[in-house]
C-alpha cells in the first residue's frame, strides 16, 4: 500500500540529549569518525488507495499540528515512499 | 550567508548615530538613554544584549526592589541567629546545628511552562537545583507549587500533562525526592499557569560557596553543557544587520534540559568543592553568560576579562550576542586559582564534563569581552548586574476591592440537614483543589535517597540530614490566591501562617522563609498595589514570627489577556527537627485514639473552599489571623511531640474541619466517631461553620488514651483551647466517618470520591 513518510527532527538550535548520549557512546566505543548524532522521528502513514495532493496536504497538516511539537521540533520532510522501498 | 561580525567598541564609538533595536529587546527609551550615558557612547550590540537581559524585570527586580528591601529591614537579632547567607545570593543558607546547614529557594518558571509545558517545567527544576549546587550544597529534595486553569478547560490537560511529566522526568532522573507541593485549579490561571519549583540542599558549614570573582589573575572557567541556541528568541534580532526586518525569529524561545548532564554536574561540583578547587561559583540560568560574568565580577574584585571565542559551542553559527544571551542549560561558571587549574581540570575531565577557560579576574573595574580578536564589551559590571534601573511604579487602590469585600459569604444559604451537609462534604472532598492529587504525585519519586521521613500527603515534607543523629528539616509551602484577591496583605500573612503551621505540625521548629511572588503586570497600578500590600504583609508577619526571608523570586506579568491572576505569593517555610524519629505524621495511625481539636472556630466562610465549591462565591474578608495564636499552637504541638504524646497532627485550612477529617480517615483507612455539639456550644455557631469554616491557628491531633491526662494538662497549662471531639474507630472495609447526629460516610466512599477527580480529567 502507498505510504507517506514524515520526518521530524529536534530544532537544530536546541539540545538533543539522546543524540548527545549516542554520540558520546560511539566515541567511547572507538568510532571517532562521527562528530555528532541527532535523533529524530520517522512516521510511515499508510494510505488507503492512491496518494493524491489532498492526502499529502492532510499529511503535512497532521505533521505540523500533531506529529511534531512546533516549539521544539521541525518537520523536515513529508514525502511519498518509493513503491518498493526498504520500508515496504 | 556571510558570517555575522560583532559590533566592536571602537565601531560603537565611531558610529554614535547607528539605530539600535532596544525597544524590540524590551528596553524603554529612557533606559536606552541611560545606557548611553553610563558608557559615554552607544552600546555595542553585545553590550545592548547584556543590558537588555540584565535590566529585564526578571533579572533586575526593577519594579519590586524598593519593596523587597523590607525583608532585609524587618529583622530582629533572633532572626539573624541561624542565618548564614541571606537575600541576594543564589539561595539563603540556614544553620540547622551539628555543623550542618540547609540552603533552599523557590523560583518561578511560569511563562516557559505555558509555551512548552514539558521542557518548561523540567528546566525549572534544573535551574533551581543549580542554584542550590552553587551554594556548595548537595541537593536533597524538590517540591513544586502548581497553578493550572479550570480543570475542565480543554487546554488544561495539555499543560498538566506536560508540566507534571517535565517535573517527574527531570527530578526522577536526578534522583531527587519530590516531597510535597501544591496543585490548584482556577480559571484565573488559564492562559498563565504557575510553575514554581523549590529545591533544598544540605552542606557542612565549611563547604559554603559564594558567587564572587575575587583574586586578580584567577581563572574564569565555564563548564558543563555546551552553549547552543536555546532560549535566545529575543537575541536573534541583534544578529540581523538591518533591524527593520522584523520577520519571525528562527531561534527558539525555550530550552531543552538534560537531567543526566545535570546529575554529573552535581557530582562534579561537589568533588571540586571537597578538593577546595574553586574560589567562587555561579550557575548559568536566565541571561546565561551575561549574568554570570557581570554578577561574579560585581561581587568580587570588580573586573574580568573574557575571551568569548573560548566558549565551547554546540552550534558554531552562534553570534557573539547570542552566545552572551544563550540560556543553554546545565552550565556553571567557576573562579579558579591558576595553581589549582590543573587539579580542577582533572576533576572535570574525570566526570566527562566539558570545560573551557574563558578568561581571568582583573582589578580594572571593567568587564571586558573579546570576540574574534576585537573588543566587543567594555562595561562597569556593576552597572549591568547591580545598579540597574529601579522603579517606583504607580500604585492604585483597586476600587473593585470594596465591593468584593462587602460581598460576604455570610449571606449564602447554609445547610442544616444531615443529608445536605453530607452531599456538601463529599462535593468538597471531590472538588479539584481538595481532591487527592496522587495522580500527579505518584509520577514523582518521593522516597529516592532513603532519607524521606515525610512526604505528600503529609502537611509538610521532611528529610533526614544526619543518619547518626537523626537531625533533619521539614518544609512546606502555601499560597491561597483567593484570600489574596480579597486582601493581599492578609492573604500573604495567611500563606506564611499556614506554611508555618504545616511545618510545626510535624514537630519541627520553623527557622526560615523563601517566597515566590507571582503577580500580574507591574505596569498595572492595581497589581502594583496588590504586590506592595503582599510584601508588607509577608514582611510584617515574618518579623512577628521571627523567621527571616532568605531569598526567593518575583514573577510579574502573569495574566491572561488583560486579566491578572489572583495575587499568588507562594511562601515556603523551613523548619528544623532534632531527630526525624520524633516526627508527627498528619493522618490517623490507629484505632481507639482520642481526637482533639486545638484552637477556636469562628464563622469564617469568606473566601473558603465551601463558598467557592458549593456556591461559586468569592467575596468578603479572609479569616482573621493571630500570629501569637499560631506561635502558641506551634509550641504546644512541638512540646507534645517532644514528649511523644501525639500519634498524628493535622492543621486545619482549606475546607476546614471537614476536609481535615476526610484526609485523616482516607489516608490509612482508619474511621472515627466525631461530635460537633461541643464546638457549636463553646464557640457559638451553626453546623456549616463548624464543618467548613477556615479559622486559623487550629489543628486536630490524635492522642493515645493513656496519654490523655498528660496531653490535656499540657494544653491547659499553656492556656490553649482544646476540645475532645471524637475517637478513632474501625479500620479498612468497615471504617466509617460518623459525625454524630449529622451524617455517616463510609471511608471507602470518601476515598472513591477524592481519588476519582484528577484521573477523570487527566488519566
Amino acid at each position: 500500500m502507498p505510504t507517506i513518510v514524515v520526518e521530524v527532527m529536534p530544532k537544530a538550535e536546541l539540545l538533543d540529549p539522546a543524540g548527545k548520549a549516542v554520540a558520546g557512546a560511539l566515541a567511547r566505543l572507538g568510532h571517532t569518525e562521527f562528530a555528532n548524532v541527532r535523533i529524530g522521528k520517522r512516521f510511515e502513514l499508510t494510505v488507503e488507495g492512491p496518494i493524491t495532493e489532498a492526502t499529502l496536504a492532510a499529511a503535512r497538516t497532521i505533521a505540523e499540528e500533531m506529529l511534531s511539537n512546533q516549539v521544539i521540533e521541525d518537520v523536515i520532510s513529508v514525502h511519498e515512499a518509493p513503491a518498493s522501498g526498504a520500508s515496504a | 550567508m556571510s558570517r555575522h561580525v560583532a559590533d566592536t567598541v571602537a565601531n560603537a564609538a565611531a558610529t554614535p548615530e547607528k539605530e539600535q533595536p532596544f525597544a524590540a529587546l524590551g528596553l524603554k527609551p529612557d533606559e536606552y538613554a541611560r545606557i548611553r550615558e553610563i558608557l559615554g557612547r552607544r552600546p555595542t550590540s553585545g553590550e545592548l544584549a547584556m543590558y537588555s537581559v540584565m535590566w529585564s524585570e526578571h533579572c533586575s527586580y526593577k519594579s519590586s526592589k524598593i519593596y523587597l528591601r523590607q525583608f532585609g529591614q524587618k529583622v530582629t537579632d533572633k532572626m539573624r541567629e541561624r542565618l548564614m547567607v541571606g537575600m541576594g545570593e543564589n539561595a539563603g543558607v540556614v544553620d540547622i546545628g551539628e555543623g550542618w546547614a540547609v540552603t533552599f529557594k523557590v523560583e518561578s518558571h511560569n511563562h516557559p511552562s505555558y509555551i512548552e509545558p514539558f521542557q518548561g517545567a523540567a528546566t525549572g527544576v534544573g535551574g533551581i537545583v543549580r542554584d542550590i549546587i552553587s551554594m556548595g550544597a548537595r541537593p536533597v529534595a524538590v517540591m513544586d507549587q502548581l497553578r493550572f486553569g479550570a480543570i475542565d478547560h480543554p487546554d488544561t490537560a495539555r499543560v498538566v500533562h506536560g508540566v507534571v511529566g517535565g517535573i517527574s522526568f527531570y527530578g526522577n532522573c536526578l534522583g531527587l525526592p519530590n516531597i510535597g507541593g501544591e496543585t490548584v485549579f482556577d480559571a484565573v490561571y488559564q492562559g498563565n499557569p504557575l510553575v514554581n519549583a523549590l529545591a533544598v540542599g544540605v552542606l557542612r558549614h565549611e563547604d559554603l560557596h559564594l558567587a564572587n570573582a575575587s583574586g586578580v589573575g584567577n581563572k574564569v572557567v565555564l563548564f558543563g553543557a555546551r552553549t547552543g541556541g536555546d532560549g535566545i528568541g529575543g537575541a536573534s534580532i541583534l544578529a540581523s544587520d538591518s533591524f527593520d526586518s522584523t520577520g519571525p525569529t528562527k531561534r527558539p524561545a525555550v530550552q531543552v534540559g538534560d537531567p543526566f548532564a545535570e546529575k554529573v554536574l552535581i557530582e562534579c561540583c561537589l568533588e571540586l568543592y571537597a578538593g577546595g578547587l574553586v574560589e567562587g561559583i555561579q550557575d548559568l540560568g536566565a541571561a546565561g553568560i551575561s549574568c554570570a560574568t557581570s554578577e561574579l565580577a560585581s561581587n568580587g574584585d570588580g573586573g574580568m576579562f573574557v575571551e568569548l571565542d573560548n566558549v565551547l559551542l554546540r552550534d558554531p553559527t552562534l553570534t557573539a550576542e547570542e552566545i552572551l544571551m544563550s540560556e543553554s542549560q546545565e552550565r556553571m561558571m567557576a573562579v579558579v586559582k591558576p595553581e589549582k587549574l590543573e587539579a580542577f581540570l582533572a576533576v572535570v575531565a574525570k566526570w566527562d564534563v566539558e570545560t573551557s577557560v574563558l578568561g581571568e579576574v582583573t582589578d580594572t573595574g571593567r568587564l571586558i569581552i573579546h570576540h574574534g580578536g576585537e573588543e566587543i564589551v567594555n562595561v562597569d559590571p556593576r552597572t549591568v548586574a547591580i545598579d540597574g534601573p529601579v522603579y517606583e511604579r504607580p500604585v492604585a487602590y483597586p476600587a473593585w476591592i470594596d465591593a468584593l469585600q462587602a460581598n460576604s459569604a455570610s449571606a449564602l444559604p447554609r445547610a442544616t440537614e444531615g443529608d445536605e451537609l453530607r452531599e456538601q462534604f463529599l462535593a468538597l472532598v471531590a472538588s479539584p483543589n481538595l481532591a487527592d492529587t496522587s495522580y500527579i504525585t505518584d509520577q514523582y519519586d518521593y522516597y529516592v535517597g532513603g532519607n524521606t521521613a515525610l512526604a505528600f500527603p503529609d502537611d509538610a515534607g521532611m528529610i533526614r540530614v544526619d543518619e547518626e543523629s537523626g537531625l533533619g528539616f521539614a518544609i512546606a509551602t502555601d499560597a491561597n490566591g483567593r484570600y489574596c484577591q480579597l486582601d493581599p496583605y492578609e492573604g500573604a500573612r495567611l500563606a506564611l501562617a499556614e506554611a508555618f503551621r504545616n511545618v510545626s505540625m510535624t514537630g519541627a521548629v520553623p527557622a526560615a522563609v523563601t517566597d515566590c511572588l507571582n503577580f500580574g503586570s507591574p505596569e498595572n497600578p492595581e497589581v502594583m498595589w496588590q504586590f506592595m500590600r503582599s510584601v508588607e504583609g509577608l514582611g510584617d508577619a515574618c518579623m512577628e514570627l521571627e523567621i527571616p526571608v532568605t531569598g526567593g523570586n518575583v514573577s510579574f506579568y502573569n495574566q491572561t489577556g488583560d486579566q491578572p491572576i489572583h495575587p499568588t505569593p507562594v511562601v515556603g517555610v523551613l523548619g528544623i527537627i532534632d531527630d526525624v524519629e520524633r516526627r508527627v505524621p498528619s493522618a490517623w495511625q490507629d484505632e481507639g485514639n482520642n481526637i482533639y481539636l486545638l484552637g477556636v472556630t469562628r464563622t469564617e466562610l469568606d473566601g473558603s473552599a465551601w463558598a467557592g465549591t458549593i456556591h461559586g462565591h468569592l467575596g468578603g474578608r479572609p479569616p482573621q489571623l493571630s500570629l501569637n495564636d499560631e506561635k502558641a499552637l506551634a509550641h504546644l504541638v512541638q512540646g507534645a511531640a517532644l514528649e511523644g504524646l501525639l500519634m498524628s497532627a493535622h492543621d486545619l485550612s482549606e475546607g476546614g474541619l471537614a476536609q481535615a477529617l476526610a484526609e485523616s480517615v482516607a489516608r490509612f483507612g482508619i474511621g472515627a466517631r466525631v461530635w460537633l455539639n461541643d464546638i457549636i456550644e463553646r464557640d457559638g455557631m451553626d453546623l456549616t461553620s463548624a464543618l467548613f469554616s477556615e479559622s486559623t491557628a487550629r489543628a486536630i491531633v490524635t492522642v493515645p488514651r493513656e496519654d490523655d491526662v498528660k496531653f490535656v494538662g499540657l494544653c491547659e497549662a499553656r492556656g490553649y483551647p482544646v476540645l475532645r471531639i471524637g475517637v478513632t474507630d474501625g479500620r479498612d472495609y468497615e471504617a466509617t466517618l460518623h459525625v454524630q447526629d449529622v451524617f455517616t460516610v463510609p471511608v471507602a466512599e470518601i476515598r472513591e470520591r477524592s481519588n476519582a477527580t484528577l484521573p477523570h480529567y487527566f488519566a
